[in-house]
């Protein structure tokens, strides 16, 4: 991929280039990502699946600004993030990228609404906060209410079932209109139904709002809801099918 | 993306949400109230002893003592004010030459003989007031304004004008004066008038009587005014028994004590009283009673004379240390007596110059102007502060010391929250990294547990504040109530002359104190801070 193809048409919402990564565990070294092109169009819905340890969290971190690749880039809609400083990724996670984790992670302190206007709070300071607060409240709850938890706002996580609060950290994922949102098995610990219930709801944003999706699963049936499939083994992409592997040649 | 500054609503929240789920944190905060109260109080009390003190030793002091180094004293004392008037006249207000030696009181109580080692100090009564708040500390309300050694007919104060309550706590001052001298004078009369009787019918008296009857005599034996000085008398083994025994040989026309006194002086209250448990002074000797002192003459080798006086007042300083020592007679009197008056040129000798200065003043600067003029081989100069040095860096140095335990209090509250933060920091290690996923700060992060910190701090120290000032303000109160429980008593007024414990609320001292418990609490969270903040994002999200 040269540097002059790129004015030339739309960057991919996501790329990672040659990433790796490996950890060092006393005298053993464990590579887990040996040099990964990954590449997301706009709009796209990936499903990425892995063996067991094949490092598809770890990808999903790099992507997410939460880890840093030992070498490589992450471009996000044309622009190289992996180098930026500290200061300006932590404004990228707050703003661009949302992330949805397994064990869902919300705040326990926090009820439900306050669990999805977290990453607001968290970017304005008290002075505007003050001048934010009522829309940032209402389109929280018209997040909850879109997911069908209108009558649970000001329960604390732990009152609320699992598939509830993956939808609270769903609903907290999209506060910000990020331009990517990570999904890290968002239903490894559901019932079938729930989670069914969630990737119904992570395609519809898909579809509707064309919201570019990559989506971490053990699960073929999950995977195949998505719009490609992207295969992790031995560190490198293995397969990659569906329309985002055209883009990434 | 308007501006980069990551907010810290978060923060709040969170501090807030921490603070009412985490009662532990709260333990601490009562260490660091507990340490800001002790603080306060132990300060204000201390600050109002050391007030109580400095006051009292400056009002009996003057602002500088010129002495001699002999007990003979210096001569001319007029020459020497005016000499010291042209050293340092601009700053000074007043001065007054006096008299100090040491010598033995002696009085009589129910017969016995009770001696006492005293400073016979002479001053002038014209003009010590001058220097000195020494009028305010005697017990006559006339005598307060303009200090007379006659004996008065009575109005002595039966409460302690200083420091009044409502029940007399010296109602034996209530006949002192004329009326309780020639009451005694009558008794003793109607005794001896008895005993002679007796001993004529018996004719068997015991030592011991005719030993008290010679006693009355003694004490109530004319005085020759004119003789005073000329009848110095050697103290040898047997006067030094009973010093009345040759106290006058009889001469010159008789005294009738019912209408007159000898020399008149003030005695500190604690040579003659004594403070019993329920507060009430109890008097050994009053105004009107008669006693006599020994002291050295100003010859060499100092020779010892005794000599007959009047009580006139009680002085008190309320610093037990002169209360029981001073011994106050007009300075001329003494000049005679000790023989410190030139016969030829009639020029008197004095010890000392009392010196105050005029209240804006520089005390250092004025004693170094006169240590320049005057050789110091013979005169020593000295400030007030100069010669209570030592009690005075000794109460600064207590305190000193007490902050410094007091302030551990503090510190050990300091390692407490040290403590339940950082283990708020493993338990909410997950918590930290869902933070750090949502684009917080490592500085947003540490600024959670510095916030959550500093309000412990705030919270602690304002409780303390709280605490310390209603104890300070209570405290006399807390004494009773404390001394009703225990049935002890806490705070002894017959120990410190005072009835009140004395508070002083020194606002900068315990704005320091505050500022002291926030930084320790604050300062205390900072390493656990540092530590969350150093997390890793996905190595905290893993932690369970
Ligand atoms: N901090 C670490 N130190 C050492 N090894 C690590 C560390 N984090 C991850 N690994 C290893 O890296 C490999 C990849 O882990 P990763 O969590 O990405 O796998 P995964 O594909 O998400 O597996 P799963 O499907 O079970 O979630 C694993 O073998 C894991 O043991
Ligand atoms: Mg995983």
């Amino acid at each position: 991929m040269s540097d002059l193809e790129i004015p030339s048409k739309t960057p991919p919402m996501l790329e990672t280039r040659q990433v790796c990564k490996q950890y060092q565990s006393g005298t053993t070294t464990l590579e887990v990502l040996r040099g990964v092109d990954f590449t997301l169009k706009e709009g796209g819905f990936l499903a990425v699946v892995g063996q067991s340890g094949s490092g598809k969290s770890t990808l999903l971190h790099v992507m997410g600004l939460l880890d840093a690749p030992d070498s490589g880039e992450v471009w996000i809609n044309g622009r190289r993030i992996d180098n930026l400083p500290v200061r300006e990724k932590d404004r990228l996670r707050n703003s661009s990228i949302g992330m949805v984790f397994q064990a869902y992670h919300l705040l326990p302190e926090l009820t439900a609404l306050e669990n999805v206007l977290a990453p607001l709070l968290i970017r304005y300071g008290i002075f505007d906060w003050f001048t934010q607060r009522r829309a940032a409240q209402e389109k929280a709850k018209a997040l909850l209410d879109r997911f069908g938890l209108s009558d649970r706002l000001h329960h604390r996580p732990r009152q609320l079932s699992g598939g509830e609060m993956q939808r609270v950290a769903i609903a907290r994922a999209l506060i910000t209109d990020p331009q990517v949102l990570l999904a890290d098995e968002p239903t490894g610990n559901l019932d079938e139904e729930s989670g069914a219930g969630i990737i119904e709801a992570l395609a519809e944003l898909n579809r509707d709002k064309g919201l570019s999706i990559v989506l971490v699963t053990h699960d073929a049936d999950i995977a195949s809801q998505a719009g490609g499939i992207v295969r992790l083994a031995a560190g490198t992409v293995d397969i990659m099918n569906s329309g985002a592997a055209d883009s990434a040649a | 993306m308007a501006d980069n500054s990551i907010g810290d609503m978060y923060k709040l929240l969170l501090c807030w949400r921490y603070l009412r789920t985490r009662w532990i944190a709260l333990a601490s905060v009562i260490s660091v109230t507990l340490g800001v109260a002790t603080m306060i109080v132990v300060n204000s009390v201390m600050a109002g002893f050391s007030h109580e003190m400095q006051t009292r030793i400056h009002g009996i002091l003057s602002d500088i003592v010129f002495e001699s180094h002999s007990l003979s004293g210096f001569q001319d004392p007029q020459w020497h004010i005016e000499e010291i008037e042209r050293a340092a006249g601009d700053q000074i207000a007043g001065m007054t030459p006096t008299v100090a030696v040491p010598a033995m009181l002696s009085f009589q109580v129910r017969g016995q003989w009770v001696t006492r080692q005293v400073m016979f100090i002479g001053i002038d009564p014209r003009t010590h007031a001058q220097v000195s708040d020494f009028g305010q500390y005697l017990q006559h309300p006339t005598n307060r304004e303009q200090l007379s050694f006659s004996l008065r007919e009575g109005g002595y104060d039966t409460t302690d004008s200083q420091s009044p309550t409502e029940t007399p706590t010296r109602p034996a001052l209530e006949h002192a004066g004329w009326p309780h001298r020639r009451m005694r004078v009558e008794r003793e009369r109607l005794w001896k008038e008895r005993l002679e009787t007796k001993k004529s019918a018996e004719n068997t008296t015991t030592r011991s009587v005719d030993q008290q009857v010679h006693d009355v005599l003694a004490a109530t034996s004319p005085k020759d005014d004119s003789a005073e000085t000329s009848s110095d008398v050697t103290e040898d083994g047997e006067s030094r028994k009973n010093p009345f025994q040759t106290a006058r040989p009889a001469q010159g026309r008789a005294m009738d004590p019912a209408k007159e006194q000898f020399t008149g002086i003030v005695p500190g209250i604690g040579l003659a009283s004594f403070r019993n448990r329920q507060g009430v002074d109890q008097f050994l000797t009053l105004p009107g009673d008669d006693v006599k002192i020994t002291f050295p003459t100003a010859g060499t080798p100092p020779k010892a004379v005794s000599d007959n006086f009047t009580i006139v007042d009680f002085y008190e300083s309320k610093m037990s240390e002169y209360d029981s020592n001073f011994v106050f007679v007009p300075i001329d009197a003494l000049q005679r007596m000790r023989g410190m008056i030139d016969p030829q040129t009639g020029i008197p000798s004095v010890n000392s110059i009392q010196i105050r200065l005029k209240p804006d003043a520089k005390l250092n600067e004025v004693r170094d102007r006169l240590r320049e003029v005057f050789p110091s081989d013979l005169y020593a100069i000295a400030t007030w502060r100069d010669k209570q040095g030592p009690l005075l860096s000794a109460v600064d140095m207590e305190m000193a010391v007490l902050n410094i335990l007091l302030f551990l209090i503090i510190a050990v509250a300091g390692f407490g929250i040290l403590a339940i933060f950082f283990m708020i920091v493993v338990e909410k290690t997950r918590d930290i990294g869902i933070l750090k996923a949502l684009g917080a700060t490592s500085s947003g992060i540490a600024g959670i547990f510095l916030g959550y910190g500093l309000f412990l701090g705030l919270l602690g120290a304002g409780a303390g504040l709280v605490l310390g000032l209603s104890i300070t303000y209570n405290i006399n109160q807390i004494r009773l109530v404390v001394e009703w429980c225990t049935g002890s008593r806490v705070f002894d007024p017959s120990i410190y002359y005072f009835f009140q414990i004395p508070t002083i609320i020194d606002p900068v001292t315990i704005g320091w104190i505050i500022i002291g418990a926030i930084v320790i609490a604050t300062g205390s969270s900072v390493l656990p801070a540092v530590r969350a903040a150093r997390l890793h994002a996905v190595e905290a999200l893993r932690h369970e």
